[in-house]
Formats: C-alpha cells, structure tokens, sequence
C-alpha cells in the first residue's frame, strides 16, 4: 500500500470541476425526472386503454434495462437520426428520463393515498377537473411522496459515473483521465469514493430531517 | 447482422448470465449475514454490520467496480480476474442494499413470534433459525426480486473495464457495423427479456414460499412492482 498525498493534492482541482458536473447532473436530471414521472403517473390515470398501454408498456421498458445501454443508444443513435447534443445534454436527458420512471410510480402512491372523501368533496363542490387536480389532489399527494422523491436523488447521485461512459467528465470521469496522466489510480479513485459515501450520508440526513418536518 | 456477428451477442449473455448468478449468490450471503448481524445483541457486531451497509450502500456500484479492478492490483498486488473482479464488486454492493431487506423482513415479523421463542427457551441461533427466518423469507421476495432486476441493470457497468458482456458485445457490432439503432435496441430488448423472466420466476418462488408458511401471495404481486422497497434508493 503506497499512498502519495502529493497526488490528492494535484488531484483536488479536478476533483472539483467534477464535482461541480456531478451535481449539475443531479440538480437538472432530478428537476426532469420529477417533472417527467408527474407527466407518466397521470397520464396511466386517462381512462383510455390506448394511452395507459403505450405510456406502461415504455416505461416498464426504461426502468427494467440498464442506464448505461439507455445511454449509448441516445449518444450514438440520436446523431444517426440527424439530432445532436453534447455528451452532457444526452446524459442528462438519460438519467432523468431513466429515473422518471421511477418516479412515476412515487406519485402514482402518493396520488393513490389521497383519502376518497377528497375526490367526492371536489365533486360535491362541483369543481372543474383541472382545478381537482392543481387544487386537491396534487397539493396532498406531492406533500407525501416529497421523502420518496429524495430517496430517487440518492440513489440517482450513485448512478452519475455511469455518465462517464459517454465522455461526461463528472467525478469518475475527472479521475480516470488524471489516472491516465499520471498513472495514479489509487488517490483518485480512493478520494472520490470516499467522496460519495460522504455526500450521500450527508444526503440521507437531510432528507431525514426534512421527512421529520413534513410529518409535523 | 452476420452470424459471426450474432455469436458475438451470444457470448455476451452466456458472460451477463454468469455474472448475474455468481454476483447474486456472493450478494445473498452478504444480505443474509449482514442483515441478521444488525440483529445481533453485541452492541459491537451491530455497528460494524450497520457500518457496512452504509458504506456500501453509500458509494456508486460503478465506482467500487473502477476500485476493485484498478485499486486493489496496484496497492494490495491482488490480481482478480475480470469476473470475480465484477462479482465481487457487484455481490458487494447489491448485498449491502439486501442487509436492509433481510433485516426490514425480520423486524416485520409479529413480536410475539419472537417472544414465544424466548418462551420456550430457544437459543438466539434457534430463534432465528427456526421461528424468524421461515417466516421473514417470504416476505422478502418481492422486493429481493426488485433487487435482482437492479443487479441486472449493474451488471452492464462492467463492460467499462472491457469484460465482453452482453453490452460489450454490443459497442463490438457497433463498431463492425458503423450503425447503431438496429444492436442496441436488440440489446435493449435482450435485457428486457431476461428482467420479465426474472420477475416470472420470483413470482413463483414468492407463490411456493409463501405456500409454505400458510399465506396466500400478495395480491397483484409484480404486476405493479413497488419501487419504494427497491433499496436502491432507500438510503434513509
């Protein structure tokens, strides 16, 4: 075991300019997933066959094959079909819609839990279907399913190395290029594993503390 | 697509296949033992079990991958090659999100199950053995058959460090054909097949279990698969 702090130190500036990939992905691919997954869980609630088929027959389809395939397919097939975007843009787009289809199923529970007394209330009122949604139903089942939601951030986090397979420099990224350099591989791989453990635990506790203040 | 070039996806299953059974075996025993180890009356043992699912949990599946492959050879001078250097990587980190399962399965089982045990002066081993486990079991195939469709999916990051499984072979045929939308949608489909017949065969290890400790399955049961007990992203 040789361990050379001076590579850490040469390290670190890339680690940050990683770092700062890593969570630009997380931020823009979460804001995707969560305004995607709203977007599946009603529409599998149209009462039409032949919108709730296509919309599950899709996504049971992203959720049960892997991110990294998912990813080659949009970086090497969008070009062929005259769509380009930077590595960046692609990957984004990938994790958010891969994890979309998680969160689809977040807000499918969470609109499920909504007590019925609220669906016959809107009724009684005679409120408009729209005006249900945006004004009933939407307001409590999102308060619900907020700690779900951050589980799939999480877990999301875990998943933005696999962006490097597409030339996204995020933190693993970063770390293999510098291997490549400097024929260093233990410092910094070491550090951004380390790294990870610690976001994710200070993640996890955050989103504990904020479930406690939801349920109060 | 040429025959050679089907051979090539051929080999690239019969290597995610392998890879799929070794990781899931090496990632039960680390779920059964780290999880019935945070049930342990040693203050001592608990942490260490509870240390290990948080840090296993914590890092990327793929980051533990690069760390074996690259780290352990270079620092420790163990040489792995690629596919227990991938089971390895993957059983580990699969199993730590597995401990959370098999420990949420037994403290679901009724108290006065275990309280009975003690009644009747069972060992702890015994308890365990005998009471907790046949009926916690069960309960755990559903999400444990989540579990396995997200081993499946991690599966493919090892094909990063070069080893030819079913999404190596597929940037291979990329590569002889120079196109692209035909091998990865056949791969995208290949990897669908193999998560349906998955779930199928939980589905019906879930029925027989449950068979056996007089329960009826859970109704519905992988028709809406419940990502909340993925564990994946179950961190708190």
């Amino acid at each position: 075991m040789n361990w050379d702090w001076g590579a850490v130190a040469d390290f670190m500036p890339h680690f940050w300019d990683g770092l700062l990939v890593t969570l630009q992905v997380l931020a823009i691919g979460s804001v995707i997933s969560f305004v995607l997954g709203l977007v599946w869980a009603l529409l599998m609630r149209v009462p039409s066959r032949w919108v709730t088929w296509p919309v599950g027959t899709v996504t049971e389809f992203i959720r049960n094959t892997p991110l990294l395939v998912q990813l080659f397919f949009l970086f090497y097939v969008m070009p062929e079909w005259g769509l380009t975007f930077s590595a960046l843009t692609t990957g984004v787009v990938g994790i958010g819609l891969h994890y979309s289809t998680y969160t689809m199923q977040v807000y499918r529970a969470g609109i499920e839990a909504v007590p019925v007394g609220q669906w016959e209330a809107a009724t009684a009122l005679n409120l408009p279907l729209r005006r249900t949604w945006t004004a009933v139903i939407l307001p409590q089942a999102i308060r619900r399913v907020v700690p779900a939601l951050g589980n799939y951030v999480i877990a999301m986090l875990k998943d933005t190395p696999i962006l490097m397979a597409i030339t996204v420099l995020e933190m693993l990224g970063e770390a293999q290029l510098f291997a490549r350099e400097t024929f260093q591989f233990t410092e910094p791989l070491t550090v951004i594993g380390v790294a990870f453990i610690v976001i994710s635990y200070l993640a996890s506790l955050a989103l504990r503390a904020l479930e406690r203040r939801l349920v109060h | 697509m040429t025959s050679g070039l089907w051979e090539l996806v051929l080999r690239g299953i019969w290597t995610t296949v392998q890879l799929l059974v070794f990781s899931a075996l090496l990632g039960a025993v680390v779920a059964f033992v780290v999880g019935v180890a945070r049930t342990h009356q040693s203050r001592a043992v608990r942490f260490l079990a509870a240390l290990y699912t948080t840090v296993f949990r914590g890092t990327s599946a793929l980051i533990m991958i690069f760390w074996i492959y690259f780290v352990l050879p270079l620092s420790f001078g163990w040489q792995l090659v690629p596919m227990w250097a991938g089971t390895l990587a993957l059983g580990l980190t699969y199993g730590a999100y597995g401990a959370e399962i098999v420990r949420g399965a037994i403290a679901a089982v009724d108290p006065a199950q275990r309280e009975g045990g003690i009644a009747l002066s069972f060992t702890p081993w015994q308890r365990m053995r005998l009471i907790l486990l046949p009926q916690a079991v069960p309960e755990m195939i559903p999400p444990f058959s989540n579990l396995l469709i997200e081993l499946l999916k991690g599966t493919a990051l090892v094909s990063l460090m070069g080893m030819g499984d079913l999404a190596f072979s597929g940037n291979l045929v990329r590569l002889a054909l120079q196109e692209s939308a035909e091998i990865y949608t056949y791969i995208l489909l290949i990897y669908f097949v193999i998560a349906f017949l998955l779930t199928r065969g939980m589905r019906g290890l879930e029925k027989k279990l449950k068979a056996g400790v007089g329960k009826e399955p859970r109704a519905g049961a992988g028709a809406a698969r419940q990502p909340e007990v993925t564990g994946v992203g179950g961190v708190s």
